[in-house]
């Protein structure tokens, strides 16, 4: 049993045998049941970089988005000398380390593939070197180029025709969630000998490809540790020992994080359950009067300058997807333990306070764990704080914690996995709704008129009969789940081929759970089709070649959101139908499936693709986001939409189930005491009838509108709003994004 | 079984009354404010019929949002136009232990029978009403909403001396109401209620201008904009509420 100096004071046995970050936190975190008035505001030291920080930030909107890029040098753990915010100032950040030389400079990252970090520098204006080009094209090979090798025809059809849309291929897959805590409370060394243990451990007889691969990748993990300690040495710290401070730990533990976002450009990138953890070392520092409330306070708001410092180099569609330029830096406060404790700590609150000491953000997306049960005092801060900044989220603790355990991180927006000990491919989304419009037109693609799926017979009738489309929408799903889970295991083979995540492995478990992440993008809008196709009459009008183009409807039907189980019924239907499709499926290294009903804000993009529908959705106009109920569709107020979402069984989609909410502050409530408390009610009331998420966004439409017309009036520049699965500053948003935003139901009462 | 005449439901108020509650808006009012955002529920007959039943089935989907504080809203239209309903909705709330609150104008009440037997058995099923008072100068009443505001007053007085809780809510429109001479007068009337938690001042918005329109109504204030945030500080200043 390993016995560290930097350990004295902590309490507990299985944690210094072997890594636990879990058992280490059960038994040493001081659950805190109080409010906010302890906190402290920022120092000067955070005003100052702060101040720079948003200069930077100032600077590189009015440079279209981008501050600075790299072209000469690919990106990786020493691939540079120290950066800081500000060179002068540098003695000022209690947290140190960038991905590049320079703040808000654009890595170089070409092994996702060479053409898309080529096209991301030439968008912005900069000429990446002859040499990068030549080396990655002729000498060595890149994620994109291996799926693309091995892709069907008909992948690449249904790919090009958008009914499996945004697919990690021509990005990095991300959502691998290291733990980063390891790096503090073990230090490096400790976790190679771990490392090198599992390489002797797993070497088998008669050894075969498989364990090939895995001894491979754990002498890449074990390479990658010994990167970062070179990577922490350049700022002059020594990570090879345990943090032996609660300022040591906040560094040791970004430096792990630093590594992963210097060798990924994942499509998410999150921090995890860092914040119980680190507040152990503040509390142990507090009690022996080596540290202030302020200087803690100082900490977090450093650490948490470096997540809104986090930038990737990334191509014009893949922005169009991901609008905003977002690389979830998902980090949870608060949650249950499996004994039932809170684990709300004083560090919790330091987390959320950071919004106030610098401002509402996007970055990091900060995440509450949330279960009815928490302390009423800190319910009602984060509810303060949504009502204040609106950027925040709420994912269901309730749900989460008897599937994942009590230390699982969310991966992305809302997507739980076990720190350490899992993690997911994620595999992007299929578009159920044009996998309706195929059913009706036996598998041609109503834009491209491009035989896209097999040619089952099309629908002919006048009216579409009920029967007849969920027996053709049933084998088209069977299709569709088939040929999208086929193609998700060729990019997941391929990335981890030519794009291995080794320093975020490096910091998980080797025998790893892994988890295969499909999503649904029209979630809605085949919902309420259904039921007009149920309960009005809908004739399709076809076009010359037979193809059904829109729809004409005559009658009411149900819809979903409105807490009416006609309709809601049948969305626990899809949602299971599609699910049970993903279980037949082969998938790849043993991963388990799972689905989630989150499009973030790729619902404009897939909406473009995507021709008109049976619920009188017209071709082109936007899906409605997530698990959200369709624009218009809610007639009896925010709790009848919440109810009909509530009502979707999270055991079949464990990725997550994705809902945003937008309430004018006057409908909240008269006064701030008011809008807090209502606010609390309505999320104890949604989460305890076993919803997951809950995106809340607190201001009226006005606002929008007018942040839309003059997004240079300085109360805009940081004005963030919560979309599907995260956070954005509007003024961010392509115009298209924004309209659609406005056009969102925004619950408010006259 | 009674029907109640319904023009609409709102699962999610948190303005009209305590915490987080079921708003239930009734169709049919005789008063005819000249400030009203919902003249569309001016005509009973516009409404959908429910039961008490009903009602109390779709208002207990919500319940999980409640908390200790909320439950149900009537509002409208004017509810009392409808008491025998009210009873019978009541009733049932309070058998499921539900909070039950009536948002009023008080132009339907009156100390003759039968209502007042009825009120009185309404009350004692109702656990807060929300009194609007438009105006506290009888001849300016008239003028703002058509109606007398003597039985207006009298159900204030009644309600004081049975010790129903009340929150007075007052819609403040600049050019009618917002006069000080007005605010104080009411704060002087409002001073000899023994009954009165809260009281609020609403400021005079126009979303509701285009209800008039469709209506095929003219507006009455038009020309008239929304009381500033001077004079919104000052009608709680006079009414005593900050």
């Amino acid at each position: 049993m390993a016995n560290f100096e930097q350990w004295t004071g902590f309490s507990g046995e299985n944690w210094r045998s072997s890594v636990d970050v879990r058992d280490f936190i059960q038994n040493n975190y001081t659950p805190y049941d109080g409010d906010e008035s302890f906190l402290a505001g920022p120092t000067e030291a955070t005003n100052k970089l702060w101040g720079k920080l948003q200069e930077l930030q100032k600077e590189e909107r009015a440079k279209g988005g981008v501050l600075d890029m790299e072209t000469e040098v690919v990106s990786g753990l020493t691939a540079y000398g120290p950066g800081y915010i500000d060179e002068e100032m540098k003695d000022l950040e209690a947290v140190v380390g960038l991905q590049t030389d320079k703040p808000l400079k654009r890595a170089f990252m070409p092994y996702g593939g060479i053409k898309m970090a080529e096209q991301a520098c030439t968008t912005y204006g900069y000429q990446p070197s002859e040499k990068l080009h030549e080396i990655f094209t002729v000498y060595h090979k890149t994620h994109n180029q291996g799926v693309f090798d091995i892709y069907t025809p008909e992948m690449k059809k249904a790919r090009h025709n958008k009914i499996i849309t945004g697919l990690p291929d021509t990005y990095g897959r991300g959502r691998i969630v290291g733990d980063y805590r390891r790096v503090a409370l073990y230090g490096i060394d400790f976790l190679i000998e771990k490392k090198q243990y599992d390489f002797e451990r797993y070497a088998r007889h008669g050894m075969k490809g498989t364990d090939f691969r895995l001894r491979e990748e754990v002498a890449d993990q074990i390479r990658a540790l010994q990167g970062m300690k070179e990577m922490a040495k350049v700022y002059g710290f020594d990570i090879s020992v345990p943090a032996k401070d609660a300022k040591e730990a906040a560094q040791w533990l970004y430096f792990g994080y630093l590594a992963a976002i210097k060798t990924q450009n994942g499509a998410a990138m999150s921090v995890g359950r860092v914040s119980t953890f680190l507040d152990i070392y503040i509390e142990r520092d507090l009690k022996n009067g080596t540290i202030t409330e302020a200087q803690a306070q100082e900490l977090i708001d450093h650490m948490v300058m470096k997540f809104r410092m986090v930038k990737f180099a990334r191509i014009p569609s893949y922005n169009e997807l991901f609008s905003g330029d977002p690389v979830w830096a998902t980090l949870e406060v608060a949650g249950l333990g499996q004994d039932g404790r809170s684990m709300v700590t004083k560090n919790d609150f330091r987390f959320l306070h950071t919004l106030e000491n610098m401002g509402p953000s996007p970055e990091p997306n900060l995440t509450v764990l949330y279960s009815p049960r928490l302390p009423e005092k800190f319910k009602k801060y984060a509810s303060y704080i949504s009502v204040e900044t609106s950027s925040i989220q709420y994912e269901n603790d309730d749900v989460m914690r008897p599937v994942w355990g009590d230390d699982y991180s969310i991966c992305c927006c809302v997507s739980a996995t076990q720190t350490g000990k899992e993690i997911q491919f994620f595999g992007a989304r299929a578009n159920l709704a044009k996998c309706l419009l195929y059913a009706i037109n036996g598998g041609v693609d109503e834009k491209s008129k491009q035989q896209v799926a097999p040619a089952y017979r099309p629908i002919t009738s006048e009216y579409l009969d009920y029967d007849e489309v969920m027996e053709r929408y049933d084998e088209m799903m069977d299709w569709l789940s088939k040929l999208y889970v086929d193609t998700l295991n060729m990019i997941h083979y391929m990335h981890d081929k030519y794009n291995y995540e080794a320093a975020e492995m490096a910091l998980i478990d080797t025998n790893v759970r892994r988890t295969f992440a499909t999503g649904i993008a029209g979630f809605s809008h085949v919902i309420d089709s259904l039921c007009a196709i149920k309960y009005a009459k809908v004739k399709p009008i076809r076009d010359e070649d037979g193809i059904a183009v829109d729809f004409e409807i005559e009658g009411d039907f149900p819809r979903y959101g409105n807490d009416d189980d006609r309709a809601d019924q049948l969305a626990i239907w899809l949602l299971k139908t599609f699910m049970h499709k993903l279980n037949k499926c082969h998938t790849y290294r043993n991963s388990e499936p799972t689905t989630s009903i989150l499009t973030i804000t790729s619902n404009v993009v897939y909406g473009k693709a995507t021709g008109s529908l049976p619920d009188g959705r017209k071709g082109g106009e936007p899906l409605s986001p997530g698990a959200n109920p369709s624009y218009g569709a809610e007639k009896n107020g925010l709790l009848a939409s919440l109810n009909s979402v509530a009502k979707l069984p999270y055991e079949l989609a464990l990725d997550g189930i994705s809902n945003t909410q937008t309430i004018s502050p006057d409908a909240l409530g008269h006064s701030d005491e008011e809008r807090v408390n209502n606010l609390v009610q309505v999320m104890d009331g949604y989460f305890s009838r076993g919803a997951h998420h809950l995106n809340v966004n607190v201001f009226g439409t006005e606002k929008l509108i007018d942040a839309m017309e003059h997004p240079e009036k300085p109360e805009y520049a940081n004005f963030t709003i919560r979309v599907s699965g995260y956070a954005v500053k509007f003024i961010d948003l392509t115009r298209e994004q924004q309209m659609d935003v406005i056009s969102r139901t925004c619950h408010k009462q006259m | 079984m009674t029907k109640g005449y319904i023009h609409s439901l709102e699962s999610f108020g948190s303005v009209d009354g305590p915490g987080v509650r079921f708003i239930i808006f009734t169709s049919g009012c005789a008063m005819r404010c000249q400030f009203c955002h919902n003249p569309d529920t001016w005509n009973m007959r516009s409404g959908t019929a429910y039961t008490a039943d009903e009602l109390i089935e779709k208002a207990i989907r919500y319940r999980s949002y409640w908390g200790s504080e909320g439950g149900i809203t009537v509002s409208g239209g004017e509810p009392l136009l409808q008491i025998d309903f009210l009873l019978e909705l009541f009733r049932k709330a309070k058998q499921e232990g539900i909070h039950t609150v009536i948002d009023t104008s008080g132009n339907p009440f009156t100390k003759e029978e039968p209502f007042f037997g009825k009120f009185e058995e309404l009350m004692k099923l109702t656990d807060l009403v929300l009194l609007d008072i438009k105006h506290i100068d009888e001849e300016q009443h008239r003028i703002l909403t058509g109606q007398t505001n003597t039985n207006i007053l009298e159900l204030a007085r009644y309600l004081s001396d049975i010790g129903k809780p009340v929150w007075i809510r007052h819609v403040l429109v600049p050019e009618r109401n917002d006069k000080d001479e007005y605010l104080d007068r009411l704060h002087e009337f409002i001073e000899t209620l023994d009954n009165v938690e809260r009281v609020e001042v609403l400021p005079y918005h126009t979303l509701g201008v285009y209800k008039w329109k469709e209506l095929g109504l003219d507006y009455p204030l038009d020309g008239i904009d929304p009381p500033d945030a001077d004079r919104i500080e000052n009608a709680k200043k006079r009414l005593g509420i900050c």
